[in-house]
């Protein structure tokens, strides 16, 4: 096998050959060219099933090799096909620096509402598995059930903590693509076997661990290619018979996304997972890289594709009580993640959670829990500790139990062989029947053994996996698509803008800018005579509905500073305001055509503001800000000055406005589409520019030069 | 039980009152009251042994082989006791047992004690793989 003969087979070349290759479809299989299976990989005529069968008699060095011909943009496209579950899904890391039990059911509690179909947990101080295991679970069943849960920590007592009910899956079974590696990890093929096979025997969900880089860190890669030591991991894990793996280059991902091609190995490594039938938690785990612009290209063939688990542990939770070190993405990086989902309409497996609902669930995690904790007689929550965790977004905010006090409660768990039937009885016998239903249906589950099959989650009470909700991509209109009502939940995320955002917002300047001005509407404007006079121009808004520019200045001061600037250089100000334009060009044009000078200033409510002269063309200006949000006070007591040099005739120098590069479009154009649109409701092309007196009522209101 | 096919799954759906825990407790008697009664222990919240040869029948329908016979290993070691569970997989790590009897021994043992019979020969499978391998001395 892979030019390899069988008596110089290695352990792990043996158990390929003993379980993974089907000799039948072999000798098939093995005759097509890595050309030929590559194509028909990204065809989306050949349905996954055929390439599925002929995986099984493929050697690692052959799937290596055809999925190595795939560029970047047909791994994912394969992926997207080839992955066993339609439906995409997500997984959360839920720990904290202080192995706090309160505040990881909170956490546990908010992760689900936001969708994960997975919890995982680990420990800073390794003891504290058990209180760790009972925390998330009682947090994970609050608001729904089944997001399945697991805790991980050392293997057997891993499996100890699953067959006392607190966990409901295990996903720390590692394997290894040298034999050397294999056993300084302790283990060979058939120990890891037996596991998955004993895991089965507990109704224990299971998938293996495995990822490029891995080898290398331990120091045995053997000068292979690291895709083909993944290519081995694979062919043993379908071999061992367990449902999924967790790969993707989990712990070895920062290693490998060092080496050039690195990323597109990752997802060549995740191809050949779902290839082989396998469900994937296509990694994106451990932060591979520090550059924000790396975390979000990295992402993004995931987040398009679809995976059974896009993260294989997005931290839910901040960076730094992330125990597991940083993940790709943390709780920082929740809402960035949440607005790509809305960018593309991608399902990412997450929905925005609105704050009063996150406050809701927390309150509710932490009362189940100190009402377990009682019961069980294993600590007593005091009132302030449970409300400093309810609103803390991480634990340098709690005032909670101390690390000592953490593991008092873990070895009491262990000690006293307490399991989930009593967690279940205490939540019923103080009331929190919902969470004691939630977590029995959850329990449940490894009765039946129903979500052993491959890539099973729950969904809305349902176990759905690849055999009930098998993946059918062939073809656009094929495959996992948004329905219209997960479409809705998808562009729901917090804070987006509207027109009664923008108009409740310059409300809240309305009355402060009362106070500064009174706009004394007089008659129509008449043409004006006199040769020094500048006319500013003020927009149809302009200080009756908008009061402030997206630079953040008073309407009241940038009037003021125009009109101190023109008359200060000897000019006379004359503010007209217009109706029948909201433009800035027509705005200043306008004026100047009514100004004595021919020389007039236009200006719109959200800051804008140009010179004209009335001989020039309607886009021909003398001078513009076009940069509102970065336009000063300053600026405009200069435009003022400009504008009556121009009318004296004189030589001017134009004034710049100096911009550092910001992206000004994609920080205010949504706002700016917003204020213009309340400008043009108030446009009336009939009605003929009115004189306006504006008063300056404070005295203390000066405008600082 | 009949043969269990792709449509029978979810079995939770399908068969709640023919699915039962290892003391044969049937998935709809699995209820909150008969928790907080103290009629339900930890035991009858594992899977049995119907079960998992119930799914490894639906894993084989849908072209699963390995992962049908991972559950039908499984399913041998349903009323294997926890101790033995935990001993066979330390023997089974490297440089734990030094000698082919040590492996053999465990093996006869699940096939007679547990009639873990596919067990039984995939420890004596590994038992001979660390010979050729030189995990073990003889």
């Amino acid at each position: 096998m892979d030019g390899v003969l069988a008596h110089d087979f290695d352990m792990i070349d043996a158990f390929i050959a003993d379980h993974h290759l089907d000799v039948a479809i072999a000798e098939e299989a093995m005759a097509m060219s890595s050309d030929t299976l590559a194509r028909m990989l990204v065809d989306m005529h050949v349905p996954r099933a055929d390439l599925v069968r002929l995986a099984h008699g493929l050697t690692p060095a052959k799937l290596a090799d055809v999925v190595s011909r795939l560029n970047a943009l047909e791994l994912a496209f394969a992926y997207a096909k080839m992955r066993p579950r339609k439906t995409p899904g997500n997984q959360a890391h839920v720990t904290n620096a202080k192995d706090d039990p309160l505040q990881l059911a909170a956490d546990a509690a908010v992760a689900v509402g936001l969708g994960f179909d997975e919890l995982e947990t680990t420990m800073r101080v390794s003891r504290n598995a058990w209180s760790n295991a009972l925390a998330c679970v009682v947090g994970s069943v609050v608001g729904r059930w089944g997001a399945l849960f697991q805790c991980s920590s050392e293997e057997a007592e891993e499996l100890r903590i699953g067959m006392a009910g607190f966990t409901s899956y295990a996903e720390t079974v590692s394997v290894y693509g040298t034999e050397r590696s294999f056993t300084d990890g302790d283990d060979t093929p058939w120990s890891k076997a037996f596991l998955v096979a004993a895991y089965a025997s507990r109704g224990i969900k299971a998938r293996c661990t495995s990822g490029a880089g891995s080898e290398l860190l331990m120091g045995f890669h053997e000068a292979k290619s690291l895709l083909y030591l993944e290519a081995r991991c694979l062919c043993l894990q379908r071999g061992m018979g367990v449902q999924g793996t967790q790969n993707g280059g989990i712990d070895g991902a920062p290693l490998t996304a060092t080496i050039a091609g690195g990323m597109r190995e990752m997802m060549a490594e995740n191809l050949l997972a779902v290839w082989l039938d396998l469900e994937c938690a296509s990694g994106n785990d451990a932060r591979a890289t520090e550059s924000e612009i790396r975390v979000g290209a990295k992402i993004m063939p995931y987040l398009i594709a679809g995976s059974d688990f896009i993260c294989s542990g997005f931290g839910s939770i901040p960076a730094y009580d992330n125990s597991f070190n940083a993940s790709l993405f943390n709780a920082e990086e929740l809402e960035d993640y949440l607005v790509l989902q809305r960018d593309f309409e991608a399902d990412g497996g997450l929905t925005p959670l609105a704050e009063t609902t996150a406050l809701e669930l927390r309150t509710r995690a932490v009362e189940a829990l100190s009402a377990v904790l009682e019961e069980l007689e294993l600590a007593h929550p005091t009132p302030e500790m449970k409300a400093s965790v309810i609103v803390a977004s991480g634990s340098r905010e709690t005032n909670t139990f101390s690390a000592g006090e953490s593991t008092r409660i873990s070895e009491s768990i262990e000690q006293r062989g307490l399991t989930v039937v009593d967690v279940i009885r205490a939540l019923a016998k103080r009331g929190f029947d919902t969470e004691a239903q939630n977590l029995l249906n959850l329990v449940k589950l490894r009765v039946t053994g129903d979500y052993l099959q491959t890539s099973a989650i729950v969904r809305n009470d349902r176990v759905i996996s690849a055999i009930n909700d098998a993946n059918d991509y062939a073809g656009p209109g094929t495959g996992y698509r948004l329905t219209e009502t997960r479409r809705d939940e998808i562009i729901g995320i917090r804070d987006t803008l509207g027109q009664s955002e923008v108009l409740s917002a310059q409300a809240r300047h309305k009355k402060a800018e009362a106070k500064r001005i009174v706009y004394l509407e007089a008659d129509v404007a008449g043409q004006g005579s006199d040769t020094i006079e500048v006319v500013i121009g003020i927009s149809p808004a302009f200080g009756l509905q908008l009061f402030q520019t997206t630079g953040g200045h008073n309407l009241s001061e940038v009037l003021k500073c125009l009109i101190d600037g023109v008359e200060t250089t000897g000019g006379i100000a004359r503010v007209v305001r217009m109706h029948h334009t909201a433009d800035t060009s027509f705005l200043g044009l306008s004026a100047a055509q009514l100004s004595g000078s021919g020389i007039g200033i236009g200006i719109q409510a959200k800051g804008t503001a140009v010179i004209h002269s009335s001989d020039r063309l309607p886009h021909n200006n003398l001078e513009l800000f076009s940069n509102a949000p970065i336009t000063t006070l300053e600026h405009y007591r200069e435009m003022g000055r400009n504008a009556a040099l121009y009318a004296h005739k004189q030589q001017v120098d134009p004034i710049l406005v100096p911009t550092q590069g910001e992206a000004l479009g994609a920080r205010f154009h949504a706002q700016v589409a917003l204020i213009h649109a309340i400008e043009t409701g108030l446009v009336d092309p009939a009605r003929a520019p009115e004189g306006v007196m504006p008063k300056f009522l404070d005295n203390t209101n000066r405008v600082s030069p | 039980m009949k043969k269990a096919a792709l449509t029978d799954y979810p079995l939770s759906e399908t068969r709640p009152k023919n699915i039962s825990g290892p003391r044969g407790l049937s998935l709809d008697k699995i209820t909150l009251d008969a928790i907080a009664g103290g009629d339900i222990e930890i035991e009858d919240l594992r899977i049995s042994r119907e079960a998992l040869l119930a799914q490894a029948e639906i894993a084989r329908a849908a072209g699963r082989e390995t992962l049908a016979l991972n559950f039908e290993r499984g399913a041998e070691l349903i009323d294997v006791p926890q101790e033995v569970i935990m001993q066979t997989y330390e023997m089974l790590r490297p440089g734990r047992v030094h000698s082919c009897e040590s492996l053999a021994k465990q093996a006869e043992l699940l096939r007679e004690e547990y009639g873990a019979k596919i067990i039984a020969d995939f420890v004596d499978r590994a038992a001979e793989i660390y010979r050729q391998r030189g995990l073990l001395d003889r």
